[in-house]
């Protein structure tokens, strides 16, 4: 979230598309019905399910799953023409003005650069023209016809509401009447908020889906203000938190990336890293990159890090590829991986295609299952009947199976979607023999490295020189981790302007990033979280619900990142003067001499407004970016692409249906299915009584919701005589599941370009361990495919077929 | 820092310090009073420790209620967890899932012991932690030590291992992934990501 969930209350229009936040973020969402109850708010709801969001909505549009960027590329198209945009916040805080490169183009639905060999771009046309200063051209009156804004308009014009209604089904009408709510906060003193989740991420263009909206909310000025902001709500309760921390294949803590093949050396890892401002007088904060990337060497590795070694650079892997979970199960499915651990994660279920999943573990060595329950994944190769049916002596791996602690049992941070990071207290033992996660890596860490001093091996540098000074190396405390994240000086620090002036003194927990060094006398794990543990006390830990100003800020809540800011961007609050748009929501301003307010200002606080910077001081150019040059793989404007399995052919570009660029391996793409064989669309989903795999294993919902069902509106129940209560199958390409068939309203049939389209619903709770029933699990159903930038898969889009299978069993 | 109790409806600064040792005493009660009721409630003899629902991301604070003394030998036990009223985002409330929370924590499958498999194998062997943190780095450091790429085909420094991957959580704390971070990336394990997308 750009936002919070309190600040939620201040909005004046609240649309949910891409999430269902009634149903999976209950107590979030109960700040929605604060707004309706107490400001009259409205709600819009665009779904392809009249969701439990939707029954608390004042207008509900039903459009066909993998289709929100063409709704809201006519959104765009409506604002545009009918002038229904914030100028003062678009001329001057985002991109709009500045002037692209003559050679970029988008022809045929496709932009130019496109190598369909390779199936990728090259990027270089999508960027700015510089100037001979080396920064970009701009045209402030916004008339000329290669600037961003007038692109924009050319390539939204092809989405008129009439378009609008063939692809997504919504009526043209209801359509209009969600423009015109939304084009109302265009108001400087009027907001929305974009609230959204995995039903916007799991697309072959999700990322794009977030950026639609998000030039959405530029255009009105609802980015940086209360009540506004794009609000992922996100799904676990600290997936914030591990991507903070760079658990993914290609990131390094503070969302700093690890090194390609091609960069041999720190300096020219550097070259592509610290931006230098492309618009005058511009923050571009990244050219701090290396003071946090030091540091972060320096935590990893003390001493053995120096300039010398140029910080350790060959101690980090390099990557040739993104090697995210969908290229791991391949590399497993190829039989090219040997082990795999999986840490509080049950993949069999969580990834698409089920019957590749279960081969690819078939053909590993070793598996490590660490968790507090007992998972699919973790018993992959017992048989359950129908719903799992392999023959264990045919499975040749050993697998390992680790219990650990569950929340209650143990100290620590999680981050919620708002960005706070909240401590956590132990309240009872673990049962058995159960242990920390933490225990356990720190056992393998110390076996290992007893195992590498003793015997070498592998390049054991920076194994054996890692960072391991915990009280008790066994067990380090989440207390020294979590100062280890903060970071600390390592070396008395004095002033670079003063020398006789000390600043920091050796050992000292550093209070914001601001005092992290390129020189390596600091320390920090995760330069976003330095002021999280300072020589305060542990920030995260803080108590205090107190709420100046109003707006449900608590900045003395837990500690948000970064800086503690509550509000991202919150200096677009304010006119070019540094006065706040809406003085009835003040949250930072310029006070004559410096930024201050009840918010933390996102800007350099002694900045004059009249110098000019502008408010997205991450990006060189100091602006956001409706047009986004080269940094998504997919194309700089977002274009409606087609799900990789669809009913019909892009209606904008037959030729180019799904999106030209998403990573499909070989054997894939033999599995999609066609629509003469798999006519209806599907879509999965969660429910508000299970937490996707792991709640099963909890009594009271497993009552509640005991049972794998599909949903089926009831047009296509009659076509195939299928009643409530019946047992039906789901079928697939990939595979098939049996379920018992809810027959509902709230989801009709819709007119795709003139075809009739049925949507089925596929809720994903059920497996075969737990306490609920055993069921068949959705993911025997989805696609092996992922988003073009993100590689998240493609859950919410694909084709089925449905029959009626008998009466129920209950 | 050891299990910080906090009393209710109060804002507390957290110094470090555990923060008054019963709930009653931090309301203001006298032990005295309490024993003198006709029939304590049984919250009353709890421990209140402050935590956040481990579920969805909205993360809704909690309060869970333990018994047991603290003594030597006695294992606490939680009995109660409901919506903590003083935060700010849940202001008490929870969804089905957070308020069954105790249910979680006492599922009847969650694991007890290490346990192992064995390659065609029909059942678990309960195994020690030692016996199972030998095997795995074992493993581990064969795999490693022979599928470990120091230079790729054109001779340029890569020091990566492909073959071992990790897939880490999303509900572990921030300090659970910091350590993990550390070991997983100092082997050099490429294949690594998280619940991001799913
Ligand atoms: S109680 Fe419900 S809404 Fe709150 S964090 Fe838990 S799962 Fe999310």
């Amino acid at each position: 979230m750009t936002n919070l969930w309190a600040d939620i209350k201040n909005t004046d229009l609240v649309i949910i598309m891409g999430g269902n936040a009634a149903e999976a973020h209950p107590c979030g969402f109960k700040w929605v019905t604060e707004a309706k109850h107490y400001r009259k708010v409205k709600l819009i709801v665009v779904d392809p399910r009249f969701t439990r969001s939707a029954a608390m909505s004042d207008l509900f549009v039903q459009i066909r799953p993998g289709t929100d960027i063409a709704f809201l590329g006519g959104v765009i198209k409506y604002l545009v023409e009918n002038d229904k945009i914030q100028k003062e916040y678009v001329a001057n805080y985002t991109n709009a003005s500045y002037i692209i490169r003559g050679d970029f183009k988008f022809e045929d639905g496709l932009f130019s650069g496109y190598d369909e060999a390779k199936r990728d771009y090259d990027r270089a046309t999508w960027d700015y023209e510089l100037g001979d200063d080396g920064f970009v051209k701009s045209d402030p009156t916004l008339q000329d016809p290669r600037c961003v804004y007038q692109l924009m308009k050319t390539h939204y014009a092809r989405y008129t509401p009439e378009m609008v209604e063939r692809i997504t089904g919504a009526p043209k009408d209801k359509f209009l009447e969600v423009c015109k709510l939304i084009a109302e906060t265009s108001a400087v003193d009027k907001v929305m908020t974009s609230m959204y989740a995995l039903g916007w991420t799991q697309h072959s263009k999700g990322s794009q889906n977030i950026r639609t909206m998000a030039m959405i909310q530029l255009l009105l000025g609802n980015i940086g203000v209360s009540g506004g902001g794009m609000n992922a709500l996100r799904g676990h309760s600290n997936i914030q938190g591990l991507t903070d921390i760079g658990l993914m294949s290609d990131l390094i803590p503070g969302y700093l990336t690890l090194a390609r093949d091609r960069e041999p050396d720190y300096a020219t890892y550097m070259k592509t890293r610290g931006f230098k401002p492309l618009r005058p007088g511009q923050t571009s904060y990244w050219q701090n990159y290396d003071k946090f990337y030091v540091s972060f060497a320096k935590a990893m590795w003390g001493d053995a890090a120096t300039k010398e070694n140029d910080w350790a650079y060959d101690w980090l892997p390099k990557l040739d590829v993104a090697y995210d979970v969908l290229r791991a199960f391949e590399l497993m499915h190829q039989g090219k991986m040997t082990g795999y651990f999986c840490q509080g994660f049950n993949p069999l279920l969580s990834f698409p295609n089920r019957r590749k999943l279960q081969t690819a573990l078939e053909k590993l060595k070793f598996l490590v299952v660490m968790d507090p329950l007992a998972t699919e994944t973790s018993e992959y190769w017992q048989n359950y009947g129908e719903h799992n049916d392999v023959d264990p002596a045919k499975i040749q791996t050993e697998v390992f199976r680790l219990p650990t602690t569950v929340f209650a049992e143990e100290n620590g941070s999680l981050v919620n979607s708002g960005r706070w990071l909240q401590w956590h207290f132990k309240g009872a033992e673990p049962p058995g023999e159960a242990l920390p996660d933490i225990d356990i890596m720190a056992r393998l860490f110390i076996r290992l490295r007893d195992l590498y001093r003793k015997e070498g091996g592998a390049f054991p540098d920076p194994f054996v020189n890692l960072t391991w000074n915990y009280e008790d190396p066994l067990s380090p405390k989440p207390e020294e981790l979590a100062r280890e994240l903060n970071g600390k000086a390592l070396a008395d620090v004095v002033d670079p302007k003063d020398p006789t002036k000390m600043i920091l003194r050796k050992g000292t927990q550093l209070s914001g990033f601001g005092e992290l060094r390129n020189d390596g006398t600091t320390m920090s794990g995760c330069w976003l979280y330095t002021g999280s543990w300072t020589e305060a006390g542990n920030q995260m830990a803080r108590r205090d619900n107190s709420d100046p100003g109003g707006l449900g800020l608590t900045p003395k809540w837990a500690w948000s990142w970064p800086a503690n800011r509550r509000i991202m961007y919150n200096r677009a609050s304010c006119d070019v003067n540094g006065k706040p748009f809406n003085p009835a929501k003040k949250q930072v301003w310029w006070d004559g001499e410096r930024w201050t307010g009840y918010d933390v200002p996102d800007f350099v606080v002694t900045s004059k407004p009249e110098a000019g910077a502008g408010p997205f001081i991450m990006n060189p150019e100091g602006s956001a970016r409706l047009f986004t040059r080269g940094l998504l793989r997919d194309g700089p404007f977002p274009e409606h692409y087609e799900p990789f399995e669809a009913p019909v052919a892009n209606a904008l570009h037959p030729k180019v249906g799904p999106n030209p660029v998403a990573r499909v391996f070989k054997g894939d793409l033999e599995v999609f299915g066609k629509p003469q064989d798999f006519p209806h669309v599907a879509t999965t989903y969660r429910l508000t009584e299970h937490f996707h795999f792991w709640t099963k294993h909890v009594q009271i919902n497993a009552v509640l919701q005991p049972q794998e069902f599909v949903e089926i509106g009831e047009e296509l129940a009659k076509e195939k005589g299928i009643s409530g209560g019946d047992m039906v199958e789901v079928r697939s390409n990939r595979g098939r599941i049996k379920a018992v068939a809810v027959v509902t309203k709230r989801i009709k049939a819709l007119t795709i370009d003139g075809k009739k389209i049925h949507t089925v619903g596929v809720p994903l709770h059920w497996g075969f361990t737990g306490a609920t029933r055993k069921g068949f699990g959705a993911n025997r159903l989805t696609p092996y495919v992922g988003d073009a930038n993100t590689d998240t898969p493609e859950f919410k889009a694909f084709l089925v077929d449905v029959k009626k299978l008998g009466q129920a069993t209950v | 820092m050891g299990a910080v109790t906090v009393s209710r409806r109060g804002l507390f600064k957290l110094t470090g310090a555990a923060v008054g040792a019963s709930t009653l005493t931090a309301l203001g009660f006298s032990p005295a009073a309490a024993q003198a009721a006709v029939r304590a409630f049984k919250l009353e003899r709890t421990t209140e420790t402050r935590n956040t629902c481990p579920y969805c991301s909205v993360g809704c604070g909690v309060i869970m209620y333990s018994m047991g003394d603290g003594a030597k030998n006695v294992k606490g036990k939680i009995i109660h967890i409901e919506g903590d009223p003083d935060h700010p985002t849940n202001r008490g409330t929870l969804c089905p899932k957070g308020a069954a929370l105790i249910d979680f924590i006492n599922s009847k499958t969650r694991l007890l012991y290490p346990q192992h498999r064995a390659p065609g194998a029909k059942e678990w062997t309960r195994i020690t932690w030692d016996q199972a943190i030998d095997k795995i780095a074992r493993l581990m450091k064969d795999d490693r030590d022979k599928n470990f790429i120091a230079k790729n085909a054109d001779g340029q420094t890569v020091n990566r291992w492909i073959s071992t991957g990790f897939l880490a959580a999303s509900a572990t704390s921030n300090e659970t992934a910091w350590a993990t971070y550390k070991v997983v990336r100092s082997l050099g394990m490429v294949v690594f990501d998280n619940q991001a997308r799913v």
